[in-house]
């Protein structure tokens, strides 16, 4: 799915290099609303964990494997502008230090796997969350169509880019038949993915999912910190004795954290 | 990293030496690697004298790699990534259109066997110099290359992150595989996706998890967003016309070549 440097003409080229670099400009700024002081580490970790996980191959069909590419996920953990900033810096990684994806062809991949797969996955979460009921299988669902559509969207874009400013002189329709029905596969796996982690992450830390904030406070399961889990307990401290089993408080505490 | 989390992580793609080219600040070799490409891409697809260039790009490229001393195969180990393109290029002179001609009794296009081969050739010199980057060039190297280049600040730091713990994320991956496949798991079929995602949002919660246990640490030793990293060297003509002389040199291939051709 990385484009390499010459495959497209220099004017295709350089035109999703703009789009490329407005669109992370844009980010930077939209970015400013999400990222509070401390998630610009957090977004660091983010990128790093989306590096890895796209180390992590599965079996798609006929012994291939695809790998996430992670647009729709992180768009939905992390919301859409700081996603695209993480998939930004994972395909500069993979471009400067793996040589994936060429340098010139950065623009390009920027374009196809940061702006394109997160704005087509994370426009169809939200679409779909209005229609949806509220609740953990409505996120879920909403978020894997999301994903599901990311990655056929991004091949279709490349396609036609191809057509627009591919050196070779191949019919638009084969090269987009082809790119679609693999990545329709490919879709497929991502959005299992994409449903499974963020399963994961709800059953334990829902407050770590971006797109499903409102679920935890409309809901009043917001698990608290454990320092904000111990304040309302001081009063009770006020008792005669401590706790005869001071084990018997650890269920209630595991409990309310693994909410 | 220590050395023992090099393996498969961030910092494998580095061949520590002390050659010309490693000496080089960071931010001229990667202005001298995208001009090169830059040039690589500008080449054009259909001109006779094209193969010829291709060749002469990658004479350059073997003098600067026999000067910093990165290794024959570690060139090759750096070119698996092109693997699925190849299989493209091979396709093209099969699927594209335009006149047709006789290939050891294949029927394939003029068109696509001239694209196919400048796909490949045009991929291939320029992942070599990206691989010559990152055999001489430190991934922390390479963000202060970055970060002089006038990268973003909130990009420079979500990079630096990624960086510092791209081999902690992977070793934790790498952990959690190796815990699954002593269970007896290897994955055949889409149904390994079923143990694989929940693995991969565990990871996710570890990951952020202890980057909030790190930042916090950071921040309560004064971390403003910007790790110090002392003075700025003083980066002389010499050295910019040292990284230069390989894009210099290609324009001048280029250049002759559409003048000569």
């Amino acid at each position: 799915m990385h484009v390499p440097d010459g495959y497209l003409d220099a004017a295709t080229t350089a035109g999703t290099a703009a789009v490329a670099a407005a669109g992370v400009a844009l980010a930077l700024r939209g970015s400013r609303r999400e990222l509070d002081e401390r998630t610009a580490p957090m977004a660091g970790l983010t990128a790093a964990f989306v590096f890895a996980v796209q180390m992590m191959n599965f079996p798609v069909a006929y012994g291939t494997s695809g790998h996430l590419i992670g647009g729709a996920l992180t768009a939905v953990l992390v919301g859409p502008w700081t996603a695209v900033l993480c998939m930004t810096v994972v395909l500069l990684v993979q471009a400067l230090v793996f040589a994936d994806g060429g340098l010139t062809a950065l623009g390009t991949n920027v374009t196809l796997m940061g702006l394109v797969a997160v704005a087509v996955g994370y426009g169809a979460f939200a679409g779909l969350r209005r229609v949806l009921p509220d609740g953990r299988t409505g996120v879920l669902a909403a978020a894997g169509v999301g994903a599901f559509l990311s990655v056929p969207a991004a091949a279709l874009v490349f396609a036609g880019l191809f057509g627009l400013g591919g050196v070779a002189d191949v019919s638009l329709a084969a090269v987009a038949a082809a790119m679609g029905g693999v990545h329709l596969l490919i879709g497929l796996g991502e959005a299992a993915i994409t449903v499974a982690v963020l399963g994961a992450v709800l059953a334990v830390r829902p407050d770590l999912v971006r797109g499903a904030r409102h679920l935890t406070r409309s809901a009043g399961t917001l698990a608290p910190r454990p320092e904000a889990a111990g304040r309302p307990r001081t009063p009770n401290t006020t008792a005669p004795m401590p706790p005869a089993h001071p084990a018997a408080e650890q269920p209630a505490l595991i409990r309310t954290d693994a909410r | 990293m220590s050395a023992g989390h090099a393996h498969g992580g961030l910092g494998a793609t580095y061949v520590p030496g002390d050659s010309p080219v490693h000496r080089l600040e960071p931010h001229t070799k990667l202005v001298a690697v995208l001009g090169f490409a830059l040039v690589v891409v500008l080449t054009p697809v259909h001109a006779g004298w094209a193969p010829l260039a291709y060749a002469a790009f990658l004479g350059l490229l073997l003098v600067v790699a026999a000067v910093a001393g990165v290794r024959p195969g570690r060139l090759l180990r750096g070119l698996v990534v092109e693997v699925p393109f190849v299989l493209f290029a091979v396709l093209l002179p099969f699927v594209s259109r335009g006149p047709r001609t006789e290939v050891l009794g294949l029927s394939l296009s003029e068109n696509g066997l001239a694209a196919g081969g400048s796909i490949l050739a045009k991929a291939t010199l320029s992942v070599l110099a990206a691989t010559l980057l990152a055999a001489t060039t430190d991934p922390r190297a390479l963000l202060r290359g970055l970060e002089r280049l006038r990268m973003p600040s909130v990009l420079v730091q979500i990079l630096g992150f990624m960086i510092r713990y791209a081999d902690v994320v992977g070793g934790e991956l790498r952990r959690m595989r190796v815990a699954r496949e002593s269970r007896g798991f290897r994955a055949r079929h889409l149904g390994a996706l079923k143990v694989l995602g929940p693995a991969a949002g565990s990871l996710f919660i570890r990951s952020y998890e202890r980057g909030e246990r790190v930042h916090l640490a950071m921040l309560s030793r004064g971390y403003t967003g910007r790790i110090p990293t002392g003075p700025v060297a003083v980066v002389g003509s010499r050295s910019w016309a040292l990284a230069l002389s390989l894009p210099l040199a290609a324009a001048a291939v280029l250049t002759a070549g559409s003048l000569l051709g």
